[in-house]
């Protein structure tokens, strides 16, 4: 078993599980079937509660505006929670996604600024695609931890980004009414940008051999290898994959903020794994959705919008400590109701 | 390596276990010896102090870490506590030193405590567990503290951050004793013993009969409650508590320490002077990188390509 910072196979819990009491025993898989259902669809379930509540019990939350603000306001952040869906189903972790994308965000500005609407696509995607392969490259073949090695990754791209901007002093901007800040503004082209990458997420994770090879990978590494699924290239693929993304994401925000804004994305990495922990996805790996972590994203999205203007008195100290605690409490559940699950 | 000579009976396995096992001391060696080469001003005392000092608040909380980590864990709540506990502070220093000292390290007790609950009863994984107090506690501290900087005029404080004891730092002291007390307890007490066979095998630790749950409790709040005393010495030695600011990062740099100090990150074996010298040499690093003008950006793309590598080179062979 490769060494990873995430142990890809889940232990029994540290109780022998009670031995169903006679006449439960036919009770026993229903009760596994819906805690399985509510770990896998928590999520929206939670997600169309809240909105339903906060819709009836104010008269601000329903409106265009603020769905809007919420769905995009985000500077494509939730593109990041995506890449790490399909490094988490593996068993591994891409801490370097929040430093990708401040980097993403700086090359795309600079490309904008210096090459056209072209450059500042092609330049962020390139730096992205072959960071993530240097990363998977480490973690397939040297077969290091993916934890050490995205933490590596975390500082080097965090440091590259700076010296590109000379140590955050300079910041480039991107030409108003250049194609590329246009993949930015308003409303409308974002959203469809978002809905295209979580669609085509969503056929990879469930519709491919690719997807697959990745569930099963997460599930028992040497079960898949000795299936002859090609593991080691799933894995640098996975975060060849992140690290495109999260570079995409950073460019695209910065279209959006019309500028390399070089102090973005330091935490960044975390709200993902969190949305996809919220998401249901295990960080065990073996089981996922993309439509989970899309939940997840829009969750934390919604909440954060809840709590901004229902307390936004108390300030964002307020607010990192309710999400802190609703993530502590999600996690807690999620974990009981996998728990459950093993009880057969 | 290349210096030994083959035909010396050394093969290489040998080699490799070598390096493995005191690569980081030597690595260490030669940078000094290198620091020392480049510029002679490296060597004086002042300059020692000073990196002495800077050192000291991660190596504190690389030691909790490096316990943690033995288990198989990780917490990375640490930071976060830092400023908690820094918060919490100067709030209790019209009691005298002492009381708000030992308020902040209960703090501390108390957050470690939380995520080894999640960790111990309801078996979350330690990096969500950690990760959902990292982001709460933070929040906790800057609400405590307003969210800005204030500066801590306390005599007693100031000591503890700036003052000397046989010409060595009051902290570097307090740094010294905890790694003898952390060596000890790895090496020669039976919590020890458990912490390292949970670690390598918690199900096998379980059925064995061991306390697995205790263990893990009392490892996370070791690591809480070192991460406090790291707080409590950063406010003395800034002479301010600021929130959002103080224990930044700290989680990364405490995991960097443990990991090329050789505790593999899969738990079952805790290196604690490896530790010292991991956190001593990531100092040595930045330190060197500094002085020679080289610029921030190009110091953190050097320490990653060197965590990296340390870390390859630390790692157990044979585990396919």
């Amino acid at each position: 078993m490769s060494p990873t910072a995430v142990r890809p196979t889940a232990l029994p819990p540290d109780d022998p599980a009670p031995p169903p009491a006679g006449g439960q025993a036919a009770a026993t898989p229903l009760r596994e079937r819906v805690a399985h259902q509510l770990q896998r669809r928590g999520a929206p379930v939670v997600l169309v509660l809240v909105a339903v509540i906060a819709s009836i019990s104010s008269s601000t939350f329903p409106t265009w505006s603020n769905i809007s603000s919420i769905l995009v306001g985000n500077n494509f952040v939730w593109l990041l929670a995506l890449g790490m869906t399909f490094v988490i189903i593996t068993g591994g972790i891409d801490l370097s996604v929040g430093s990708m994308y401040a980097l993403g965000g700086v090359l795309g500005a600079y490309g904008a600024q210096h090459g056209g609407s072209l450059v500042a696509l092609v330049l962020p995607i390139a730096v992205g695609a072959a960071w993530g392969t240097v990363q998977g490259l480490l973690v397939a073949r040297a077969r290091m931890a993916p934890f050490i090695v995205t933490l590596a990754g975390l500082l080097g791209a965090r440091g590259l980004m700076q010296a590109i901007s000379n140590e955050g002093a300079t910041t480039y901007i991107v030409p108003k009414n250049s194609f590329f800040a246009s993949l930015g503004s308003g409303t409308w082209v974002p959203l469809l940008i978002l809905a295209v990458f979580f669609a085509a997420g969503t056929v990879l994770l469930a519709r491919t051999r690719f997807g697959a090879t990745l569930t099963a990978m997460g599930g028992n590494e040497n079960a898949a290898v000795l299936m002859g699924l090609p593991v080691a290239r799933a894995k640098v693929l996975v975060y060849l994959l992140s690290g495109t993304v999260a570079a995409t994401a950073g460019a695209l925000g910065a279209a959006r903020l019309q500028s390399g804004v070089t102090t973005i994305g330091v935490g960044y990495e975390l709200t993902a794994i969190a949305s996809v922990v919220i998401g249901g996805t295990l960080l065990t790996g073996g089981s996922g959705t993309v439509g989970g972590t899309l939940s997840g994203v829009l969750l934390l999205g919604v909440l954060h919008n809840l709590i901004d203007s229902h307390f936004s008195q108390y300030g964002s100290a307020f607010t990192d400590l309710v999400n802190g605690a609703f993530l502590a409490v999600v996690v807690l559940l999620q974990t009981l109701l996998s728990r459950t699950q093993q009880l057969s | 390596m290349t210096t030994l000579s083959w035909a010396g009976g050394m093969d290489r396995s040998r080699a490799r276990r070598l390096l493995q096992d005191y690569g980081v001391y030597a690595a260490l060696l030669l940078l000094f010896v290198v620091a020392v080469a480049l510029n002679g001003s490296f060597i004086e005392m002042s300059n020692l102090r000073a990196q002495l000092l800077q050192v000291t608040p991660v190596l504190v909380v690389a030691l909790g870490m490096s316990l943690v980590i033995g288990t198989e864990g990780i917490d990375l709540s640490v930071g976060a506590v830092i400023a908690l506990a820094a918060a919490v502070l100067p709030l209790y220093l019209g009691y005298g030193f002492g009381a708000s000292l030992v308020v902040a390290l209960v703090v501390g007790a108390v957050s470690g405590a939380l995520g080894g609950a999640m960790v111990a009863f309801v078996r979350v994984q330690p990096i969500v567990a950690t990760l959902s107090l990292m982001i709460g506690l933070r929040g906790l501290a800057n609400i405590i503290n307003g969210s800005s900087g204030k500066p801590v005029t306390d005599s007693t404080v100031a000591d503890l951050g700036t003052g000397n004891l046989a010409g060595i730092p009051v902290m570097t002291w307090i740094a010294v004793v905890c790694t003898v007390l952390t060596a000890l307890v790895v090496r020669r007490t039976t919590f020890g013993r458990q912490l390292v066979a949970i670690g390598d095998n918690r199900q096998a630790a379980r059925l064995a009969g061991l306390p697995v749950r205790r263990v893990l409790m009392t490892v996370y709040i070791v690591s809480g409650v070192l991460a406090a005393l790291a707080g409590v010495m950063l406010v003395g030695y800034s002479a301010e508590s600021d929130p959002s600011t103080v224990g930044l990062n700290y989680e990364l740099n405490a995991i960097t320490a443990v990991v090329v100090g050789g505790t593999p990150l899969t738990g079952g074996r805790v290196r604690v002077l490896g530790t010292v010298a991991g956190a001593l040499l990531m100092q040595l690093i930045s330190a060197v990188l500094q002085q020679h003008n080289i610029h921030q950006s190009y110091q953190q793309i050097i320490e990653a390509a060197l965590i990296c590598f340390a870390v390859y080179a630390a790692q157990e062979r044979g585990t396919r």
